[in-house]
């Protein structure tokens, strides 16, 4: 393995991710000696990936009747209908505030994916679980991690290092294809293999980079000398990065370059043009995964509150939720329900992407696991109760998948701690206040 | 002459300009908060480098954004950290300027020396520009020792290329990655005891301030013979550099841009079914407009800041004219328009990128419209709706409510709404004869519409009371003062600011309400360059580079 993460690093990393307890990460040690193993024989779980939609569901047509194995598809999951072995789908776990402000669309994710509430508005989350689970196995590829916006909205981002260290997401189609197939990706498959003389002049400027800036550190107060540490650390990711362009990469043996698009979709926030956006994502995402290029994700399929728009009508989603009236027949409000539906749809799109993909024995996502999830449960209200999650793939055989979890009311940091575990992280805590857990949802731990 | 030499002279002026200072009237303290660096903001990095290589080049269009604090992108950028992702961001960009600079048809002009083989180092040529360009970027002198390393990386750059060019490339990339250019830096020096900005750190802030670009070679001689720290010799700087009107409006623009919030033209787009006008170029072309309104009207015409509400100056282009109903025959062309004296349109509230923005996609929005007045304008904070709020309870599907006065009057029915709607519907309500896309209208589904409104103690029956109202208000002022402030300090402002920050209105007011006379205010101010105590200091002892 090549990854050059110093171990200061990976603790530093842990210590953020509100009270996450780690034993020991998986350093070089426990892999065997191609990386694509541990040594123990058993396979690594080689990627995580989240993915976010916003304004939640309606119970009524999202919640599964049955419990457990083999779960009913209510009308706004039809569409799971060919993958709904992968999928994991949980209900009736809440966010519990402790007194803490719910701030709409916000503090019901960052629950989640950050084990706390934030203490008011502002205030952004601390180190989300991308990063923790980054820190232990996304090292060793080209890019650390990969963060996307089907919205095309270069803001919105759910992973984040600390509060003012946010992972800036891609958010143009065409600019993501550069990234990774670029002129400076390297084939897998290809038989020649050169390193460019380029990059080896690049890495050694960088080094000159590195000792300057421990030089400026020793001339600047607390704060900025934190800030050039998370600088150094960037550097040092990108260093390392590379260094692996420097080496023949492994083969990989569904690697298949796809062709580029020569024009880029135009900005929009149409309900179709996001999801043909997204859907061009994800066919790039599942390449870029298959040809090594990065074993993390987060995809943010829309914002908290999303503003994807229809054709004809007036109102976008967000406004939707809270203006239109409820159908009195149905029980939950039609044209924001479908906006759901349609977030659901995309969602079912990734995890055939995943699930068709082939890779060894099985598939691309049976060595994968995503977690999805949104701000609420139902929009109108901003309720934090009934948080809509999911997860898809099962971790290289450490999760159980096609089950339908009643949460019994516990924590949303059940699910977050799941797949701490399941991604081998030995967490045996996540979330602090009311929101800390030891308890994982231990029936679907493999 | 030695660096040590320079501080000494440095140091000396500094006494004599604190003496000169202490007969004027004493200006009230800033909280004493310990500056933080800054991270280049996109504008800071475009308009540095086009200072330096020229507009000649492509430049670099997105970084990562930054998070906007108490209001200001100014603001979060004194925390901003760089992560990797960001830091991607800033070695691509890094890479595309550099290889622009020695492309065969830029280097003639912007690279001071030729090597004598262009397929070997030349230690020579490579340090010449390196020492030039590098003291821009940095905003200080190069060292001897810094040098020495970037021509020594030049030339095993170059031998490993077999390119002179090439290798020089790879180092100036790597200069742009440095964070001594990331990051403003703060660094001070000790005077008699006293921490003090370094002149150098003075000048970057100035330059920041005035044009949100680094610092010119004039304004480092300044800083480094030690001119920039006497009271006649800050004048001289400020003043020349606000004679500058292209590098002030660019400055200007900057700080409009982030005091308006401008990062929501991004995802601004209409549904076009409904607002089939609305094109994507509107949505650029719009922002533009505003920005030109603005600049022509502070910088160019030196207006007073409070008309810029009631001005019927603006530009147009061909296709913001479809939406303005005016007809500009100038294809891809800006041209100026003034709004006849009975136009319903007047000041900056009435372009679309005020009207359009602040709406929904397919309908205008009173209450994001009234809210962004009371927020952006006003500097107040507008609560949040309560969480549980069930807005459907209000939504009268009966089809006789046809205009949003009438379907808002539902929540002020509602006292859990109406607290906070009374406070941004009557502002938005003035605005309601322009629609989602800002185009004029008298009727919403065929029903006259009622634009009467109210703002704090004005009241008004149309757009144009509004406009004077906002006007008049003296919070509108006051607000400009507070985010001017905020955004030239580059922290949020604290209660110990406020007798500072009243003593910067007064010299806007002095000024006429000249958004120039409060620049110079406060980059003529000592507060504005004081540090406190705890700061730590640099040692510098080091020979700079000749």
């Amino acid at each position: 393995m090549t990854s050059q993460t110093s171990r200061r690093r990976i603790l530093r990393g842990m210590m953020g991710g509100a009270a996450v307890t780690v034993g020991l990460p998986f350093l070089e040690c426990f892999l065997n000696s191609n990386g694509t193993a541990l040594a123990n024989g058993s396979p690594l779980p080689t990627r995580f990936g989240t993915w976010f939609w916003g304004l939640g569901m309606n119970k009524q047509i999202w919640v599964p009747k049955k419990v457990g194995k083999d779960y009913d598809l209510p009308q706004q999951v039809a569409s799971f209908k060919d993958v709904k072995q992968h999928i994991n789908m949980f209900s009736n776990y809440n966010v519990l505030l402790d007194g803490r402000p719910n701030l709409c669309h916000y503090t019901g994710w960052i629950a989640t994916r950050a084990g706390e509430a934030p203490a008011g508005p502002g205030q952004l989350p601390n180190q989300t679980i991308d990063v923790t689970i980054e820190d232990v196995i996304g090292t060793a590829t080209r890019f650390r991690s990969i963060s996307l916006s089907a919205t095309g909205n270069p803001r919105t981002s759910y992973s984040y290092r600390s509060a003012d260290a946010i992972n800036p997401p891609d958010a143009s189609v065409t600019e993501f294809y550069q990234k990774i197939f670029g002129s400076e990706f390297q084939d897998p498959n290809s038989p020649d293999f050169k390193p460019d003389p380029r990059v080896m002049a690049r890495k050694s400027v960088l080094s000159g980079v590195i000792d300057h800036t421990n030089d400026l550190k020793k001339t600047l107060g607390k704060a900025d000398q934190a800030r050039l540490d998370n600088y150094l650390s960037s550097i040092r990711s990108f260093e390392n990065s590379l260094a692996i362009q420097l080496q023949k990469p492994p083969p990989a043996e569904a690697c298949k370059v796809p062709t580029a698009n020569e024009k880029d979709l135009p900005s929009g926030l149409d309900s179709e043009l996001v999801r043909t956006r997204h859907n061009m994502m994800v066919d790039l995402l599942v390449m870029a995964m298959a040809c090594n290029q990065t074993r993390i994700f987060n995809m943010g399929f829309s914002e908290g509150s999303a503003n994807t728009t229809h054709k004809g009508v007036a109102r976008p989603h967000h406004p939707t939720t809270h203006e239109e009236p409820k159908d009195p027949e149905l029980g939950y409000q039609p044209t924001a329900a479908k906006f759901v539906t349609e977030s659901m749809e995309a969602w079912a799109y990734l995890v055939a992407a995943m699930a068709n993909f082939k890779e060894g024995d099985g598939s691309l996502l049976d060595n994968s696991l995503v977690l999805a999830n949104s701000d609420c449960e139902l929009a109108q209200v901003h309720s934090l109760s009934n948080m809509p999650m999911m997860t898809a793939g099962r971790a290289g055989g450490r999760l159980k998948s096609g089950y339908h979890i009643d949460g019994a009311g516990g924590p949303v940091t059940a699910v977050s701690l799941t797949v701490l575990q399941a991604m081998g992280l030995q967490a045996t805590e996540f979330g602090k206040g009311g929101l800390k857990t030891t308890q994982p949802v231990a029936e679907l731990l493999v | 002459m030695s660096k040590m030499k320079v501080w000494a002279a440095v140091a000396a002026a500094g006494i004599l300009a604190v003496t000169a200072v202490a007969k004027q009237p004493a200006e009230p303290a800033l909280a004493k908060i310990e500056p933080t660096s800054r991270l280049i903001t996109q504008a800071q990095y475009v308009n540095t480098l086009q200072s330096i290589f020229g507009a000649g080049l492509t430049y670099p269009s997105k970084f990562a954004p930054i998070a906007r604090v108490d209001g200001l992108v100014a603001v979060g950028a004194g925390n901003a950290t760089i992560t990797e992702g960001a830091f991607r961001q800033f070695e691509a960009a890094a890479r595309s300027v550099a290889d622009q600079v020695v492309e065969p048809r830029n280097r003639t002009f912007l690279l001071p020396c030729k090597p004598s083989v262009d397929t070997q180092p030349d230690d020579a040529c490579a340090g010449k520009f390196l020492n030039h360009v590098g003291s821009l970027l940095f905003r200080r002198p190069i060292k001897q020792r810094e040098l020495s390393t970037y021509v020594l990386q030049a030339h095993s750059s170059a031998e490993r290329l077999k390119s002179f060019y090439s290798g020089l490339s790879i180092v100036l990339a790597g200069m742009l990655q440095e964070p001594e250019f990331l990051y403003l830096t703060q660094p001070s020096v000790v005077v008699n005891g006293q921490p003090q900005l370094s002149p150098y750190a003075k000048a970057s802030r100035l330059s920041v301030l005035l044009w949100d670009s680094y610092p010119d070679e004039e304004l480092l001689a300044a800083a480094g013979n030690g001119k920039l720290n006497t009271k006649k010799g800050l004048e001289q700087q400020v003043d020349r550099m606000l004679a500058n009107t292209d590098r002030v409006g660019e400055g200007v623009r900057s700080f409009f841009e982030d005091m308006l919030v401008f990062e929501n033209f991004e995802t601004l787009v209409k549904d076009g079914t409904i607002y089939p006008a609305f094109t994507p170029k509107v949505t650029e072309d719009a922002r533009e407009q505003v920005l030109r309104t603005i600049v022509a009207h502070v910088v160019n015409e030196d207006a007073d800041y409070r008309d810029l509400f009631t001005t019927r100056k603006t530009f147009l282009t061909n296709d913001l004219g479809a939406i303005y109903g005016v007809a500009v025959n100038r294809p891809d062309r800006w041209v100026p328009y003034e709004f006849p004296a009975d136009s319903p349109r007047a000041g900056i509230l009435s372009e679309i990128g005020f009207l359009a923005v602040y709406s929904h996609p397919g309908r205008s929005s009173p209450t994001r419209r009234g809210k962004a007045i009371r927020e952006v304008l006003l500097c107040q904070k507008v609560p949040n709706p309560p969480p549980n709020v069930d807005f459907s309870a209000l939504e009268n599907p009966d089809p006789s409510l046809k205009t949003a006065r009438e379907r808002l009057s539902a929540h002020s029915s509602n006292p859990v709404c109406a607290g906070c709607h009374k406070i941004t519907d009557p502002i938005g309500l003035a605005l309601e004869n322009f629609d989602g896309s800002g185009m004029y209208r008298t009727t919403e589904s065929g029903t006259p519409i009622n634009t009467t409104g109210g703002l704090d103690k004005a009241s008004f029956t149309d757009f144009r009371g509004l406009a004077t109202a906002l006007r008049d208000n003296p919070r509108t002022v006051t607000c400009l003062t507070e985010r001017l402030s905020s955004y030239a300090l580059g922290r949020s402002l604290k209660p110990d600011d406020n007798n500072w920050v009243a003593y910067a209105q007064d010299k806007f007011a002095a000024s006429g309400y000249r958004v120039k006379g409060l620049l110079r205010a406060i980059a003529m101010s000592d507060e504005f360059y004081a540090v406190p105590k705890s700061q730590p200091t640099k040692g510098e002892s080091e020979t700079a580079a000749k």
